[in-house]
C-alpha cells in the first residue's frame, strides 16, 4: 500500500480539482441553462429557434470536440486569455470550465423544459379562471411546480457533469483522470490504482444521486 | 400558440413579441457580427483555409472519411458486444432470486457511476500489460472495451425499463397459458421489449458515437479527432477543421437522432404492438447512473399504453383504461 502514501496529497489535489470543475461548471451552466430553457419557452419565435439551434447542436457535437476546441482553438488561435495570463494552469482549468458550461447548459435547458412541460395546461387554465395574473399563474402555480419536478433530471445532468470532468484530462487540467493515466502508467499496480479512481468517483456520485434522488422524490408532484 | 406559461396572444402581446424580437434580432446580429469581426483579424475567414474541404478531396478520402470510418466501427462493435450483455443484465435485474437481482445491480450501478475515460484507460493499460494485443490495434480494443463496459449497464437499465414498460397483463397472459419463466421471457417479453426499447438503444448509439472521440485524445484511437488533427497541421486550418469536423459529428448524430424519434412513433402507434416504447428522452436519465432518482422516475414515466386492437389508433391510453400502470 505504498502507493497510496505516495500519492495520497495528489490523489487528493486531483479530486479536488474534479469537484471544483463540477462545482463551477455547474453553476454556469445551471445560469445559461436557465436562460435558455427560458427562450425555449418564451412566446418569441426568434428565440425559440435560437434556443433549439443552440441545444440541438451541442447535444450532438462531443464534449470532447468542445474543450479541445476551447484550447487549440480559442486559446491558441484567438489568444482567449480567461483573465489568467501566463498562467497555463489557471488558463486551461478556466476554458475547461467554459466548455463544460457550455455543454451541460443544453442539458440543463432541456431538463427544466421537460420540467415545464409535465404542468398541465389545465393547471394554468384554472388559474386563469379564478382571476389570477400572468405574474401569479407563474409565481404561484406553474414554477413552483415546475421546480419540484427537475429536481430529479438535473441531478442526473449533475451526476452525468462530475462524470464528463474527466475529460478535462484531454487538455492537460490536473484532475482524478489525468493523474490516473500518469500512475498506471508508471507504477505496476494497475488494479490498485484504478480501484482508488473508481471508488473516488463512486464517492462523488453515489451520496449525490441518493441524497438528491431522495429529494426529488420528497418534492415529486403527485399525479 | 398556447402554453402553461400564456395565452394565445392578443394584439398587445403580438406588439410585445415583434420588439422582443427585434430586440433579440438586434442583440443576435452584433453577437454575429463580433464573431465576424474576430475571425477576420485573426485571417480565420480567408479561403484558402476552407478551400481543402471543397476542392481538395484528399482532405476528406486521407483524413476525415477514415477518421469517420474508424469512430462509427468502434461505435457500432461496441454496440454489437454491449446488447446481449446488457440484456443479460437487464434481465437479472428483474429475476425472482433475490442474490441474482442484487449482484447484477450491483455490477450495473459500478459501471454507471464510472466515467467512462477511466475504463477506457484501465483497458488500455490491462491490454498492455497483460495480453500480447499489438500497439496498433491496442487502442481501438481499448475503446471498444471501455465503451461496452459501460454501455453494457446503460442498456441493461434500457432492457429492464423496456421489459417494465409492457403491459402487466402480458406476464398474466403468459402465466396463465402455462409458460414457465424462461419461455414467458424469452417468447412473449423480450421480443416485445426490444420493439420497445429499439428507439432507446439507437439514440444511445449517439452517446457512444460522442464518446469515442476521447479515446482518440487520450489514448490515441485513429477516429475523427485525432485525424482532424493531422489535418489541420497539414493544411494548417485548426480552426476550420475543427467546424468541418463538428459539423461531421452534428449531421452523423442528428441522423441518428431523428431515426430514433422515427423509431418511436412508428413504435408507439404500431398495431402489431402493445404501444409500449423506452422513449428517446429516457436515455439521458438513464446513462447517469443516478441511483436514487432514476429508476423511479423511469417506471413511473412510462406513458400509459394501447392493447392492440384498441380504438383509438393515435397512441396514448384513453379514460377507463384499467390496466395497471407498471411500477407506478
Amino acid at each position: 500500500m505504498d502507493i497510496i502514501s505516495d500519492y495520497d496529497t495528489q490523489i487528493l489535489d486531483a479530486f479536488w480539482v474534479t469537484v471544483k470543475l463540477t462545482l463551477l461548471s455547474g453553476l454556469f451552466s445551471l445560469i445559461w441553462g436557465t436562460l435558455l430553457a427560458a427562450m425555449r419557452v418564451s412566446p418569441v419565435p426568434l428565440m425559440r429557434g435560437f434556443g433549439a439551434v443552440y441545444v440541438n447542436v451541442i447535444r450532438n457535437v462531443p464534449l470532447t470536440v468542445i474543450i479541445v476546441f476551447c484550447s487549440l482553438a480559442l486559446a491558441d488561435v484567438f489568444g482567449v486569455t480567461m483573465g489568467a495570463q501566463g498562467n497555463f494552469d489557471a488558463l486551461y482549468f478556466r476554458l475547461a470550465v467554459l466548455g463544460l458550461s457550455a455543454y451541460t447548459a443544453a442539458f440543463v435547458c432541456e431538463a427544466l423544459r421537460s420540467g415545464i412541460n409535465t404542468v398541465p395546461v389545465g393547471q394554468a387554465e384554472a388559474a386563469r379562471a379564478i382571476g389570477l395574473s400572468f405574474t401569479q399563474v407563474l409565481t404561484i402555480i406553474v414554477l413552483p411546480q415546475a421546480f419540484r419536478s427537475v429536481v430529479g433530471p438535473l441531478t442526473n445532468v449533475l451526476i452525468a457533469l462530475t462524470k464528463n470532468t474527466t475529460v478535462a484530462a484531454a487538455i492537460g487540467v490536473a484532475e482524478a483522470a489525468l493523474l490516473m493515466k500518469e500512475m498506471i502508467e508508471n507504477e505496476a499496480q494497475l488494479l490498485l490504482i484504478s480501484a482508488i479512481f473508481a471508488l473516488g468517483f463512486i464517492v462523488l456520485t453515489l451520496p449525490t444521486g441518493l441524497f438528491l434522488g431522495w429529494v426529488g422524490k420528497k418534492v415529486a408532484v403527485k399525479r | 400558440m398556447t402554453s402553461v406559461l400564456y395565452d394565445a396572444p392578443g394584439p398587445k402581446a403580438k406588439l410585445r413579441n415583434v420588439v422582443y424580437t427585434v430586440v433579440f434580432l438586434v442583440v443576435l446580429a452584433l453577437g454575429v457580427w463580433w464573431v465576424i469581426d474576430k475571425l477576420n483579424e485573426k485571417n480565420q475567414l480567408e479561403w484558402v483555409l476552407w478551400k481543402p474541404f471543397f476542392t481538395d478531396s484528399q482532405a476528406w478520402t486521407t483524413y476525415l472519411l477514415p477518421g469517420l470510418g474508424e469512430t462509427l466501427k468502434a461505435a457500432g462493435l461496441a454496440l454489437l458486444i454491449a446488447l446481449p450483455l446488457g440484456a443479460v443484465f437487464g434481465i437479472a435485474r428483474l429475476s425472482d432470486h433475490r442474490w441474482v437481482r442484487v449482484s447484477a445491480g450491483a455490477v450495473v450501478e459500478f459501471f454507471r457511476a464510472i466515467p467512462v475515460l477511466l475504463l477506457m484507460l484501465f483497458a488500455n493499460q490491462f491490454y498492455s500489460e497483460y495480453t500480447g494485443i499489438s500497439s496498433e490495434q491496442r487502442p481501438l480494443y481499448a475503446v471498444i472495451t471501455g465503451l461496452v463496459l459501460y454501455n453494457a449497464a446503460v442498456l441493461a437499465e434500457i432492457v429492464r425499463a423496456g421489459i417494465l414498460s409492457l403491459p402487466r397483463g402480458q406476464t398474466e397472459a403468459a402465466k396463465a397459458v402455462g409458460l414457465r419463466k424462461g419461455q414467458m421471457m424469452g417468447s412473449v417479453l423480450l421480443p416485445q421489449a426490444v420493439t420497445a426499447m429499439l428507439p432507446a438503444i439507437v439514440s444511445q448509439l449517439v452517446v457512444i458515437v460522442k464518446d469515442t472521440a476521447l479515446g482518440g485524445v487520450m489514448i490515441g484511437f485513429s477516429e475523427l479527432l485525432v485525424e482532424r488533427r493531422t489535418l489541420a497541421s497539414n493544411y494548417s486550418n485548426v480552426f476550420a477543421s475543427f467546424i468541418v469536423v463538428a459539423v461531421i459529428y452534428v449531421v452523423v448524430n442528428f441522423i441518428l437522432t431523428s431515426l430514433a424519434s422515427w423509431l418511436e412513433r412508428v413504435v408507439r402507434r404500431g398495431k402489431r404492438t402493445t404501444g409500449a416504447v423506452v422513449g428517446v428522452g429516457e436515455v439521458d436519465d438513464l446513462s447517469t447512473g443516478a441511483v436514487g432518482g432514476g429508476v423511479g422516475r423511469l417506471a413511473g414515466g412510462v406513458p400509459p399504453r394501447v392493447l392492440r386492437g384498441d380504438a383509438d389508433p393515435g397512441g396514448g391510453g384513453g379514460p377507463g383504461d384499467g390496466r395497471g400502470d407498471v411500477g407506478k
